[in-house]
């Protein structure tokens, strides 16, 4: 298996005033191998989204990137993605990877009926396809999600919520491309639809060998579908290896915290949050920017900013301290 | 204060229903709340957990006096809370607090948060002057952990959520309520402060005596909360109750189909414990909300011919409410 995308040392900053920029991603270097599941957990601010944006090359000011690149893994050719021109980058979405954006539901076009959004997405992907067999991939997807065929011709306000994002994912695999975006691809809907698309995703991915990259804040959808995990905080990586590695054995303070604080039924004892308030990315703190609300932080903390290093095989962790805490 | 009884009931909801009737199908009528009845007592907390749709909100706003139900009656204090007039809907105003879901939404950008805490206290009439409301304000922040010296004078958007939300809490209790009506009060909150709100709300009861309905689509939430309260819980499924019972009970042996199905569904953080069954997606939805029968029926993989035709009562074993007709075969009584 090979690797499909690599992010080296990508920034990327909203401007906001002249020489004023929130710095939502900063420095991050990963990459993902072909057919795996990637998670990217965080809370709200941590710039989670942003990350997408860069990957998928959907950036419009105010965000602008201030360094690092995107590269894709396409038939044996390294593709630096920030390097492409939009016609270039028109080859590569829905074939190469597919986005289901935040709050997705609302991305379909609200006066084309839901055949009509599917066959448009398919003719301009596949183009030698033949209509009998467009239609017969078309009926098994909605199918496998639980949707009867009458919704092809429906226009999407006569959906319900859940409804509509199960067509957006639906959209989003069809195509059968290498990669696979989702940002909160699951928020706002009930349990049960959550899970269906999830085990969807999932199944399409594993059969196709894609790769999925699932951004969600939630720490349930994260163990129970990703092989790997990635937290972030504050615009950085700060912890990243192996899910059941990750909650097994998780390194970094944040990481520790943000498992452990967790609420699950059968587990009466009382727990406790995290201190302090997320930092102000504009002037992010010097050194780690966990540090304020660190149980651990020393001076080096104050004064160093940790590296992501690799302190059991595939989990990395930036921090200082991590060899004392108790995994 | 409003004549308090012998009897330590706060809030009761005898049957409550509210019906909506929309042009937009055919002029139909749907039930968001269907017969609903509990019962909250002081210093206790109610949990109501459903999903969106399921009519927790609509139920929240008829607890607090906002939505007048189609049928059935809310007593406060044994009294009809829609009778109140005067000088004693004001008090039963005071005394039922909402706190809300956005903490965004509960202020106004353009004004200072400590601006909305002294409109509580002086609207009230729970302080006499200004100083005496200051003076109010900062001893109730800092029994939410919050520094007064930090929140004067600051507008909204100066805060984190996790911090807005507090301060959503203390503009509540400003009015020294008995009981605050709290609707996805941490479902916008980062999810590692998450557990602190829910313990303030532990402390907050014992401080100020005080009762709290936790309204939630969060079940690990409920049951963080509930097992430190002793709560009952009200599973809500399209506007019905369908199960009710201590939350340790319901949440760890669900007796009702959908409250298994919502549990099983439920993402454990345990990468040791995945999904083991495969989900039951459901499809189209507003029929349910007309036919005769169970509501559950169509997605119930127990459903029998009973559950299309009858609407099964709420049948009572161990404790509990179960609105399903496998019960009756357990035993229960309706």
């Amino acid at each position: 298996m090979g690797r499909i995308i690599e992010l080296q040392n990508v920034s990327a900053y909203y401007k906001i005033g002249r020489e004023l920029y929130v710095r939502a991603v900063d420095g991050v270097s990963l990459s993902v191998e072909e057919g795996k599941i990637l998670g990217i957990a965080g809370e709200s601010g941590c710039g989670k989204t942003t990350l997408i944006k860069v990957c998928t090359a959907s950036i419009k000011p105010p965000l602008t990137v201030a360094g690092g690149n995107v590269f894709y893994y396409m038939e044996g050719k390294r593709i630096a993605l920030l390097a492409l021109n939009e016609k270039e980058l028109r080859r590569l979405r829905w074939k190469f990877f597919t986005l289901v954006p935040q709050a997705a539901m609302n991305s379909l076009n609200p006066v084309k009926k839901v055949g009509a959004i599917f066959s448009e997405t398919l003719r301009a992907c596949i183009r030698s396809m033949d209509k009998a067999r467009i239609k017969e991939i078309v009926h098994e997807c909605l199918h496998s999600l639980g949707l009867p065929s009458e919704v092809l011709g429906m226009y999407p306000c006569q959906l319900s919520g859940g409804m509509k994002q199960r067509i957006v994912v639906a959209l989003a695999t069809i195509t059968i491309p290498k990669v696979i975006f989702c940002d909160e691809p699951t928020t706002g809907l009930d349990l049960v639809t959550q899970k269906g698309i999830l085990q969807f995703l999932q199944e399409k991915a594993k059969a196709a060998n894609s790769t999925l990259i699932l951004v969600s804040h939630d720490i349930g959808i994260q163990a129970q579908v990703t092989d790997i995990l990635a937290i972030a905080y504050a615009g950085k990586i700060v912890e990243i290896g192996p899910t059941e590695e990750i909650f097994a054995r998780p390194l970094h303070p944040y990481t520790i915290k943000l498992i452990s604080s967790l609420p699950i039924i059968g587990d009466r004892s009382s727990k406790a949050g995290l201190v302090g308030t997320p930092p102000s990315l504009i002037r992010p703190p010097q050194g780690c920017r966990f540090h304020p609300r660190c149980v651990l932080a020393e001076d080096i903390c104050e004064r160093k900013e940790p590296p992501l290093i690799e302190r059991r095989p595939n989990h990395y962790v930036a921090c200082f301290k991590s060899g004392e805490v108790r995994g | 204060m409003i004549g308090l009884g012998k009897e330590k009931t706060l809030l009761d909801l005898r049957g409550v229903t509210r019906v909506f009737r929309t042009g937009l199908y055919l002029g139909a009528a749907f039930r968001a709340v269907d017969d609903v009845s509990f019962c909250i007592r002081e210093k206790t907390c109610e949990i109501v957990a459903g999903e969106s749709g399921s009519g927790k909100s609509t139920l929240a706003k008829m607890a607090l006096g906002i939505l007048r139900p189609s049928a059935g009656e809310v007593l406060y204090k044994g009294r009809n809370i829609f009778r109140l007039r005067g000088r004693e809907k004001k008090e039963f105003k005071r005394e039922v607090q909402p706190v809300f879901q956005d903490p965004y939404e509960t202020f106004s950008p353009f004004r200072k948060v400590t601006d909305y805490l002294e409109a509580t206290v002086l609207n009230f009439g729970i302080a006499k002057s200004k100083k005496e409301a200051i003076r109010l304000i900062d001893d109730r922040l800092r029994r939410m952990g919050m520094d007064p010296q930090e929140v004067h004078g600051k507008f909204p958007h100066e805060f984190s959520g996790g911090q807005l939300q507090r301060l959503s809490i203390a503009r509540a209790l400003m009015a020294n309520p008995r009981l605050l009506v709290a609707d996805e009060p941490v479902s916008m909150v980062d999810a590692s402060v998450r557990v602190d709100i829910l313990a303030l709300f532990v402390e907050l009861m014992a401080d100020f005596n005080m009762s709290v309905i936790y309204i939630t689509h969060d079940l690990s939430t409920a049951y963080y909360l509930g097992v430190q309260t002793n709560a009952e819980i009200v599973i809500m499924y399209r506007g019905e109750c369908v199960e009710k019972g201590s939350v340790e009970e319901v949440l760890i042996n669900p007796l009702h189909p959908y409250s298994k199905m919502l549990l099983d569904a439920l993402p454990e953080p345990n990468p040791q414990r995945k999904w083991t069954s495969r989900a039951r997606l459901p499809s189209l939805t507003l029929k349910e909300f007309r036919k005769t029968g169970c509501k559950f029926a169509e997605r119930c993989q127990y459903a029998a011919r009973t559950c299309f035709e009858k609407r099964p009562p709420s049948f009572y074993v161990d404790n509990r409410a179960v609105r399903c007709w496998i019960m009756e075969e357990k035993g229960g009584t309706p």
